[in-house]
């Protein structure tokens, strides 16, 4: 069957490594990938490729005013020797092609926008292999950093988002405070999150790795701090992240809801929360934070509004969440 | 006693001083940026007093106010709409390089504390489309529409002078908020709930509100004033076909403002119910969605582009074909064009939002809309490469904006086509890449317009050219700098920048901000050129003379009439037997300017202080909503609304220009005339060019 998506993918491989090179390119100082142009997922590799098909038709167009205009004007400037017909004003054929080759422009351009914008609706569920179910996500944004929600892990992390590579990632979205903009470039499609509304968007890694992600959307002072990594591991070292939060991660009390509820970036949120790590202040690591305790229907009652259901936290959560340490890693 | 005093003053406290921060909180940071936002409040100050002193030098007050402020002369009303969009261009684009230059230090930190860079993008923004580019396009068609129509003013000169007040009040308010701050951080835009109470209690949004809806109320008026103008007082003969094209993007630019403006003053009045009296239109609770307003905003938002763009069209149409010596190629596909494009404009406003999270088909459907005013703007650029084809092309300064607006125009409308494909845009959407995107229209587009025809129309205005080789220097470092300025944020954006950053962590952007900033730092000199342009223009004006009136052999009405035009503009209402009326009429030998058999006495509108009025009680009005003085609230509502009851009572609305005094006033013009020496197009840039064109042969320009 023509699956949109696999025709995309196949293509941007081998026809544009013009856009690859220019990738590498305009990222060469950079570690980790930053751009779509250095795509790593399915989403990302189809973008670049139609933004190149998309320039491409649209050149047709373009091109000739860039070639023809310098022409035109030392051609007949004034004294030039060349035709001078100050009455003529209109030619039949001349409106044709004018008005003809854009539209047949827009008309392919169309083809493509429709095409592309139903095969990468952020919306639209990515199917994967057979045996392998989506990996469910829910995350919230708040004044100034990113909450993950792991519900079928029962964990969650602060500006660390660790997902399995190969296997499609089904988020779903909301903000605590004012409209952000979640977005990891190297990955794919950026989605609105908002308040008491909840957006989907539908991601996959094809390589490990560790890629940006951040807020596009301005609010506020911490704006520009509220960054987070999407940390693509192997299955192995993904379960091994799991169990590890579980265990050691801290418990996600009223506490610290309240300081994350508060204006903060990742670093003063760690830092006030007294977490092990927090005078390293140089560290990447100091941002992130991990719990693998924390109440029911957490991301529900956020939408909502309504208070998290703090007795539903799993007995295991013996520890004190002020004093449990952040350091978990896989 | 300090009861008193907050009755008086609302919640206005000392924390407004603009270095209250630093005193309170001396870090390095805040001090730095304290001297800078009082170093701009003083700046206002210091010229506030400079205009104060001389006018009161000189003894020019009454005149000031006789001659100026309550005048209903479109001509001068328009030339004070363009002064207030010079002045605010140059704080705009200060601001503007400032944040280039904290971009470039932005690499983990800058200079520039974060509040203060959210008040910069958003002053710049607000002022850059609301008290610049429509102050200054509102200027130019005022000042050039009733001419090229044969009108003597506008249908409402008093509304006329009205609006003006309310942008003059809009743009003061602006102004204040450097002395009294904070302005709002919530960008041009001010989405809520990030401009809500609950987010941001403090003043600046509600300065912010305030200023745009005077602006918005203004525009309006002035887009029903220019539409029923064009539809009720072309000369006779001036058919629909035979406007000259200016003439039609003033008449959609109208249609827009009339349509476009009011969701925005609906928005923005929702939003302060909101802020004031707790309401929940756009609030996260009680059933308010914030969804609501942003698609109002883009439904002003959309069309407004278009309003800022189509005047800019109409003045390149006039520019090419002048200055190629040519008939405009396309004339009849460059009205469908301008038509078609207006009304599309009100179907595309969900591309500003397609990460929204509606459904695709909608996204797609919408995208492809978009797209489809892709197709008569190309049209358009191929009518004005038409026009040049087959043209004798004199490179004056108009032309030079014209040839960098139409080579920079298409790479923007390229990256627009992107922008368009909701796919792509989820890439790219609130990235630099944007901003890139309609600076590139904006800049080529909109202000190389408005530059290129003051070029051109200033001397109908002043009755002096400007000069050439600093006008031409300026237009150069236009075009450079927004080269190296913007073209870098295309790769900033698709790098993942986002905009509104006040700093950034990833080190690969370095480089292209540091060349956004020498690009700005070029079009700083750009400003600089521009006002020695002035500066030379005004001290040479007497070698620059044009009393002809046609320096550069034009093509429509208004350079019929001399230059600077009488107040009635036309001593005799001319005929009009086809397009491009002047120059028919120049090359059929019927005299370029014959002499009536008859004067009439002439009715013009009489002076009337309703446009001062409105601007001291707008701003009065505004400034006493933003720090909750009710007191002046009410003072300020209830003597506008007096003013207005009491200019119906209004009985001496009109003066009469005896029929004598016109005679002798076009008669002397006449003598002037017959003293000129006509020159060819080759002397058109040198001092011998006194404004009197010499007649083509065969239909040749000579
Ligand atoms: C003259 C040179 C100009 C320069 C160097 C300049 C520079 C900038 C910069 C640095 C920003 C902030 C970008 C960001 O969000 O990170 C900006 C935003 C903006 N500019 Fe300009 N600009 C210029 C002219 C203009 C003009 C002529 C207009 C409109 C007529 C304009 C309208 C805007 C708007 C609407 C914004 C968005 C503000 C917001 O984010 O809310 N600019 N510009
Ligand atoms: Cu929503
Ligand atoms: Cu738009």
């Amino acid at each position: 069957m023509f699956h949109p998506l696999f025709h995309l993918r196949t293509h941007s491989r081998y026809r544009h490594w013009s856009i690859g090179l220019l990738a590498i390119w305009l990222s060469g100082c950079s570690e980790h990938p930053i751009s779509f142009l250095d795509p790593q997922g399915p989403i990302a590799a189809a973008q670049r490729h139609q933004l190149g098909v998309i320039i491409g038709l649209t050149s047709i167009v373009v091109l000739p005013v860039l070639i023809l205009t310098p022409w035109l004007i030392v051609r007949y400037r004034y004294g030039s020797r060349s035709t001078y017909r100050p009455h003529w004003g209109f030619s039949k054929l001349a409106d044709i092609v004018i008005w003809g080759i854009p539209c047949l422009v827009v008309v392919a351009l169309a083809v493509v926008a429709w095409r592309g914008t139903l095969a990468l609706d952020p919306y639209r569920p990515l199917s994967g292999s057979e045996d392998v179910k989506p990996l469910r996500v829910q995350v919230v944004g708040f004044d100034w950093k990113w909450l993950f929600i792991y519900p079928d892990q029962g964990i969650a992390t602060v500006n660390e988002l660790v997902v399995p590579v190969h296997r499609p990632l089904a988020l779903k979205l909301t903000s605590a405070s004012v409209m952000q903009g979640f977005f990891i470039p190297a990955l794919g499609s950026q989605i609105d999150v908002m308040n008491r509304m909840v957006t989907q968007l539908h991601l996959e890694a094809d390589n490990q790795g560790e890629f940006p992600g951040k807020n596009m959307q301005y609010n506020g002072k911490g704006f520009h701090h509220q960054h987070f990594v999407a940390r693509v591991v192997d299955d192995s070292a993904f379960q091994n992240f799991v169990t590890r939060t579980r265990e050691s991660g801290m418990t996600l009390g009223p506490r610290v809801f309240d300081r994350l509820m508060a204006q903060n970036t990742g670093r003063a949120l760690v830092q006030s929360l007294e977490a092990p790590g927090a005078d390293n202040a140089t560290h990447e690591g100091d941002r992130r934070l991990r719990f693998g305790h924390l109440p029911a229907n957490l991301f529900d009652d956020i939408v909502e509004h309504a208070t998290p259901d703090w007795s539903s936290i799993k007995s295991g959560g013996t520890r004190n969440d002020a004093s449990s340490s952040p350091e978990a890693r896989p | 006693m300090t009861h008193w005093a907050d009755w008086m003053l609302g919640r206005l406290d000392w924390s407004a001083l603009p270095f209250w921060d630093a005193i309170v909180d001396p870090t390095t940071k805040n001090i730095v940026n304290a001297i800078i936002a009082s170093g701009a409040g003083a700046m206002v100050i210091l010229g506030g007093l400079i205009v104060v002193g001389v006018l009161t030098w000189t003894r020019r007050w009454r005149w000031l106010w006789r001659e100026w402020l309550t005048s209903p002369d479109h001509k001068k009303i328009g030339i004070m709409f363009i002064a207030i969009a010079l002045v605010m261009l140059a704080r705009a684009v200060i601001e503007a390089v400032f944040m280039r230059l904290q971009q470039a230090f932005g690499l983990d930190g800058g200079f520039l504390t974060a509040d203060h860079f959210g008040q910069l993008f958003t002053t710049h923004g607000t002022i850059m489309v609301f008290f610049m580019a429509m102050p200054f396009l509102t200027g130019i068609i005022n000042y050039v529409m009733p001419l090229q129509i044969g009108a003597r003013d506008l249908s409402f000169p008093v509304m006329n002078s009205i609006s003006l007040g309310l942008t003059a009040a809009g743009a003061a308010i602006v102004m204040v908020s450097l002395m009294l701050a904070p302005f709002s951080t919530g960008g041009w835009s001010g989405y809520p709930s990030f401009t809500e109470s609950a987010a941001n209690p403090g003043a600046g949004v509600d300065y912010w509100i305030w200023a745009v809806t005077l602006s918005t109320l203004s525009s309006t008026l002035t887009g029903i004033n220019f539409a029923v103008t064009i539809y009720k007082q072309r000369a006779p003969g001036m058919s629909w076909l035979r406007l000259p094209l200016f003439t039609w993007t003033a008449l959609c630019t109208s249609i827009l403002m009339i349509f476009g403006m009011p969701p925005l003053t609906v928005a923005t009045a929702l939003l302060a119910l909101d802020r004031y009296l707790d309401f929940h239109f756009f609030t996260a609770d009680l059933g308010g969605n914030m969804m609501n307003y942003i698609n109002l905003f883009w439904a002003f938002g959309h069309p407004e582009v278009y309003i800022l763009i189509l005047p800019a069209f109409g003045i390149f149409s006039e520019i090419f074909s002048t200055f190629s010596g040519k008939k405009l190629y396309g004339y009849g596909a460059l009205v469908i064009a301008t038509l078609a494009i207006a009304v599309l404009s009100f179907t595309v406003w969900l591309h500003h939002f397609f990460t929204m999270g509606q459904s695709a088909h909608i996204n797609a459907i919408f995208g492809i809309a978009t797209m489809l005013i892709g197709i008569p703007t190309g049209v358009k650029i191929y009518d004005w490469m038409l026009t040049m084809f087959r043209g004798r092309i004199r490179f004056s300064v108009p032309m030079i904006y014209a040839i960098g607006f139409i080579m920079l125009f298409v790479i923007g409308g390229l990256t627009g086509i992107i922008l368009a494909v909701p796919s792509v845009d989820y890439q790219i959407h609130n990235s630099l890449f944007l901003v890139a995107h309609f600076h590139n229209m904006l800049i080529p587009g909109l202000l190389f317009g408005m530059l290129g025809g003051t070029n051109l129309w200033f001397s109908k205005a002043f009755g002096f050219r400007l000069e050439e080789r600093w006008g031409r220097r300026a237009a150069c470092c236009w075009i450079v700098g927004f080269m190296l300025a913007f073209f870098p944020l295309y790769a900033l954006g698709v790098l993942g920048m986002p905009r509104r950053s006040v700093a950034f962590f990833e080190p690969a952007y370095l480089p292209w901000t540091v060349a956004a900033m020498v690009g700005a730092v070029i079009i700083l000199v750009a400003m600089l050129c521009l006002l020695i342009q002035l500066w030379v223009s005004v001290r040479d004006r007497h070698a620059n003379r044009v009393p002809g009136g046609d320096p550069w052999d034009g093509r429509s009405l208004e350079w019929s009439v001399s230059s600077p035009p009488p107040e009635y503009n036309f001593p005799v209402i001319p005929e009009v037997h086809s397009r491009d009326a002047y120059m028919r009429q120049k090359e059929t030998g019927g005299g370029a300017h014959p002499r009536p058999d008859d004067y009439e006495d002439i009715e013009m509108p009489a002076n009337s202080a309703m446009g001062p009025i409105f601007a001291i009680t707008g701003f009065l009005l505004a400034f006493g909503l933003t720090w909750y003085q009710w007191w002046l609230v009410v003072a300020a509502g209830v003597a506008a609304l007096i003013a207005l009851i009491a200019r119906g009572y209004v009985r001496d609305t009109t003066r009469l220009i005896p029929a004598a005094e016109v005679r002798r006033q076009h008669e002397a013009w006449l003598a002037t005339l017959a003293s000129l020496t006509p020159v060819t197009r080759a002397d058109e840039q040198s001092a011998a060019n006194r404004g009197l064109p010499a007649s083509p042969i065969e239909g040749a320009v000579q």
